[in-house]
């Protein structure tokens, strides 16, 4: 797993779709590929109650990539930050990759006969940047953290508010 | 390889954020929102992100044209700027000296950078400047005048700091405006409060802490409630109503027999509930939002609702309070020197506007206007003849209703032009087509933002025009030069945002570091303080107002007027989504892809009765037509309503994704020019009902 992780906030998410397409622009992919994707369910109403859930999917940058693996000709590559990226020069099409992911992460872009996939967009990171998906997501719900960042904030945000319960009895 | 940052203003819809884009080599890249803009921090929407592939795309207006044959035909000429300027001007020119300037109409998009085209049209004599507020707010601009005396832009909707929302009519998350929505996540992430009204468990439903499913067209009697809870549980602020209210007790006389029982048997929610709100809102003043609604055109009391909503915040004490609806500030508030306007170059012209025919109130002059009555006048000659029409940036065909009927009164004008970015309806109906550069192609004049923190924006040019087309100020100077406007008449963005910032003591430097100036280091609440009136007779807010009473419209009388709904008829409600807000973004080749055709909201219950299914193609007609559209089942909708997303049903060969695709709701809408709210005038988009089938 990379160093970083992309962490979704669901509470603030409202399903909009602005990380899928901020990834597109960014990596000039054609409309119908989508190397993030935004899985959204909802809104919905069943039984009084409304709800959307949400889980961003880019990549998760697997400490051991079958991707990696798999790949032929070496041009699924998996850098010593741990990005997992394609080496597009390299890439001959041949999906084996896609295939092997048991999350179908990379996406193929016809017009070039390519393997396209989030490569958590490491030069924006390496110019000091968040990637893309996370810097124009409309409601801030997407953040870029050191992996146990985000969850040790949650997990004293919830102890803290447990704690205050508490104290009002 | 060069990337730089060039701070410019969405154009992918109203809300208008600020937006930085990556510019590489001369190519825009990439858009995210102003990284220093308060409240946006780096966000933009989906719209916003899709705004480059509406740059790349070769579907748009790409040279000024000239119809050939008859109107909506798809004949065109290429012919030069030149010449198309010369033939606008000599058009225009021509209905001024034959039919006075009044009879010149500008259906404008509106918005903070429209004071140049204002002012053309003042310089034509015409007082016939509509701006897009004009179709959906005009209800809320109407009811806060009826009220304050001053229109729904005076007062800002503090989300930040509310302890209690309510979004009633206003679907922040999904119309998305950046700041407002992140605004009001923080807000509630800081322990605020949000209740929901909707006739549909949209996005910002899912967000709600109380989802009220209301009946369609009742909100009025849930307000009233609310507001007689107020007075008989003496919950509301007397000291603030003592010293700002006038006339409270006829609204207590007025509200007397609305009950929550009552509002429960119209609307479908517990009387429990609707006390147990009011009393939430109570505890919460002056902390309390209770929005009057973005999009209010929608049924035949959609002016009272909005005019309760402000009452209901008025008993709170929240007008003026932070936290509540503080005041917006504006450059004359802060005692600064505002931009220099064009409009105030001319006269306005002494004429009333074309919306006044028909006996209408003359109190409706104060407000932004009626377009569909405007447009009327083009018909009926009444209150003069309207022979002249010029559109820019907004789609009369696709966005009022009755397309077909629009064309006919359009059939009666001598001269038709359209100025446009994106191929629209109207546009491709028009004489002569001048085409808009995309919005990061073009600058734009200097505009103010009134609000907390006021602040002064404007478009850069992030990237030279890929086709033949020319920006705003470029088209206006163009005009104003022939037809002898001098003062209009300008060599470059330049020379214009100069005149605007003489003696401002803003530089146009200032606005390269960040994009936006803004006016005041800290947000600015203004105090009600002892000096303080609201700009009515009585200098209080006024419950009834003796004006408008006087006029022929009682904002105290109750009008309750439903149409009957029988087996598998329903009533046609509409609204936009994240993805499609405006008909231009259906044929954006991202937006398109995510959503590529409009379906039909209907309740499961409803549906199993007439034997559809979901995803069925169904059949909806009324007496304006049928159409073929296919069915989602769901339960987030009201059963005597079926919904659809605006903006479908794009006809034009042009357009080779869009057209075809989903079902136009305004083509459903016979006779809906004239279906308006006897109070505000606004028009009742949502009283229209249709039959569904299986198809």
């Amino acid at each position: 797993m990379a160093r970083h992780v992309i962490d979704l906030d669901e509470s603030r998410c409202i399903g909009c779709r602005a990380c899928e397409v901020h990834c597109q622009v960014k990596n000039r992919t054609p409309a119908g590929v989508r190397p993030g994707q935004l899985v959204a369910v909802g809104p919905e109403r069943s039984r009084g109650e409304v709800r959307l859930a949400a889980a961003f999917r880019p990549c998760f940058h697997c400490e051991k990539p079958w991707c990696v693996a798999v790949c032929p000709v070496h041009a699924m590559v998996r850098r010593a930050d741990g990005w997992v990226h394609v080496a597009r020069e390299l890439c001959v099409g041949c999906r084996a990759c896609i295939a092997a992911c048991p999350w179908k992460v990379p996406q193929w872009d016809e017009t070039i006969g390519k393997v396209v996939k989030c490569d958590g967009c490491m030069d924006r990171v390496a110019a000091g940047l968040v990637p893309a998906c996370v810097a124009g997501c409309t409601t801030h719900a997407l953040s870029f953290a050191q992996a146990n960042e985000n969850v040790r904030k949650i997990r004293l945000h919830y102890a803290r508010s447990l704690l205050v319960q508490k104290q009002r009895g | 390889m060069s990337v730089k940052t060039v701070y410019s203003v969405c154009g992918m819809c109203g809300v208008r954020c600020p937006i930085e884009v990556a510019v590489e080599n001369g190519v825009c890249r990439s858009i995210q929102g102003n990284r220093h803009s308060p409240g946006i921090r780096g966000a933009i929407c989906v719209r916003g992100a899709a705004g480059i592939a509406a740059l790349q795309d070769d579907e748009r207006p790409q040279f000024p044209m000239r119809r050939l044959g008859a109107r909506g035909e798809g004949r065109w000429q290429r012919i030069s700027w030149e010449e198309a300027l010369a033939h606008a001007a000599e058009k225009l020119a021509e209905a001024k000296s034959r039919n006075g300037g009044r009879s010149i109409l500008w259906s404008d998009a509106g918005g903070p950078f429209s004071d140049m085209r204002k002012a053309l049209v003042r310089a034509l004599g015409s007082p016939n400047f509509f701006g897009r507020e004009a179709f959906g707010e005009v209800n809320t601009h109407h009811a806060a005048l009826s009220l304050f005396g001053f229109g729904a832009d005076r007062l800002v909707y503090d989300l930040r700091h509310a302890r209690q929302v309510v979004l009633q009519n206003r679907n922040l998350f999904e119309s998305i405006d950046v700041r407002q929505a992140n605004e009001l996540l923080d807000g509630l992430a800081d322990g605020g409060r949000l209740t929901v009204i909707d006739i549909r468990a949209t996005v910002s439903a899912a967000k709600a802490d109380r989802f009220l499913l209301i009946r369609p067209g009742t909100d009025l009697a849930l307000n009233l409630a609310v507001i007689r809870t107020l007075l008989a549980e003496k919950l509301y602020d007397a000291a603030f109503a003592g010293k700002w209210i006038a006339d409270l007790e006829a609204l207590e006389r007025a509200v007397a027999g609305d009950s929550p029982e009552f509002a429960e048997a119209e609307t479908g929610i517990a009387a429990g509930e609707i006390v147990e709100l009011a009393r939430a809102l109570a505890q919460a003043a002056p902390r309390v939002v209770w929005h009057p609604g973005g999009m209010t055109a929608r049924y035949r009391d959609s002016f009272l609702v909005s005019r309760t909503a402000y009452i209901i915040n008025a008993l709170l004490g929240a007008i003026g309070a932070r936290g509540g609806l503080p005041l917006a500030a504006g450059s004359e508030d802060l005692n600064q020197k505002g931009l220099n306007r064009f409009v105030d170059l001319f006269p306005a012209a002494a004429e009333k506007r074309a919306d006044a025919g028909g006996g209408r109130p003359a109190v409706y002059a104060q407000g932004p206007g009626l377009i569909h009555q405007a447009f009327q006048a083009i018909e009926s000659a009444d209150p003069y003849p309207v022979k002249t029409c010029v559109v820019y940036e907004n789609d009369p065909l696709s966005e009022l209703p009755d397309p077909g009927r629009i064309k006919e009164i359009f059939g009666r004008l001598d001269f038709l032009a359209t100025i446009t970015s994106a191929w629209t309806e109207t546009a491709w109906h028009s004489d002569l087509l001048l085409p808009l550069s995309s919005y990061l192609e073009r600058e734009s004049i200097a505009g103010e933002l009134p609000g907390l923190t006021p602040s002064l924006s404007l478009r850069r040019r992030c990237e030279s025009p890929r086709y033949d087309t020319r920006a705003d100020w470029e088209i206006i100077s163009g005009l104003a030069g022939r037809l002898g406007v001098a003062p209009l008449s300008f060599g470059s963005a330049e020379e214009i945002w100069d005149r605007q910032l003489a003696g401002t003591g803003v530089r146009l430097r200032d606005f390269e570091a960040r994009g936006i100036v803004p006016l005041t280091a800290e947000p600015w609440y203004a105090p009600l303080g002892a000096e303080f009136r609201f700009p009515t007779a009585s200098g209080r807010i006024e419950m009834q107002n003796a004006e408008w009473r006087d006029q022929g419209l009682d904002c105290l009388k109750q009008v309750v007027v439903r149409p009957g709904l029988y087996a598998c008829t329903f009533r046609l409600a509409v609204g936009g989504c994240s993805l499609h807000v405006e008909g231009h973004t259906v044929n954006n080749p991202i937006l398109f892809k995510q959503m590529p055709e409009n379906v039909l909201w209907i309740h499961p219950a409803a549906a199993a009765s007439a034997g559809i299914a979901d995803g069925d193609a169904v059949s909806v007609s009324g007496p304006g037509g049928t159409g073929r559209i296919r069915a989602r089942l769901t339960e987030s909708i009201h059963p005597e309503a079926v919904f659809m997303v605006r903006g479908f049903g794009r006809t034009l060969p042009v357009e080779s994704r869009a057209r075809g695709q989903g079902l136009a709701d305004t083509a459903l809408m016979a006779g809906g020019l004239e279906r308006t709210d006897p109070l505000g005038g606004g028009l009742a988009l949502q009283e229209h009902v249709l039959s569904v089938t299986k198809a």
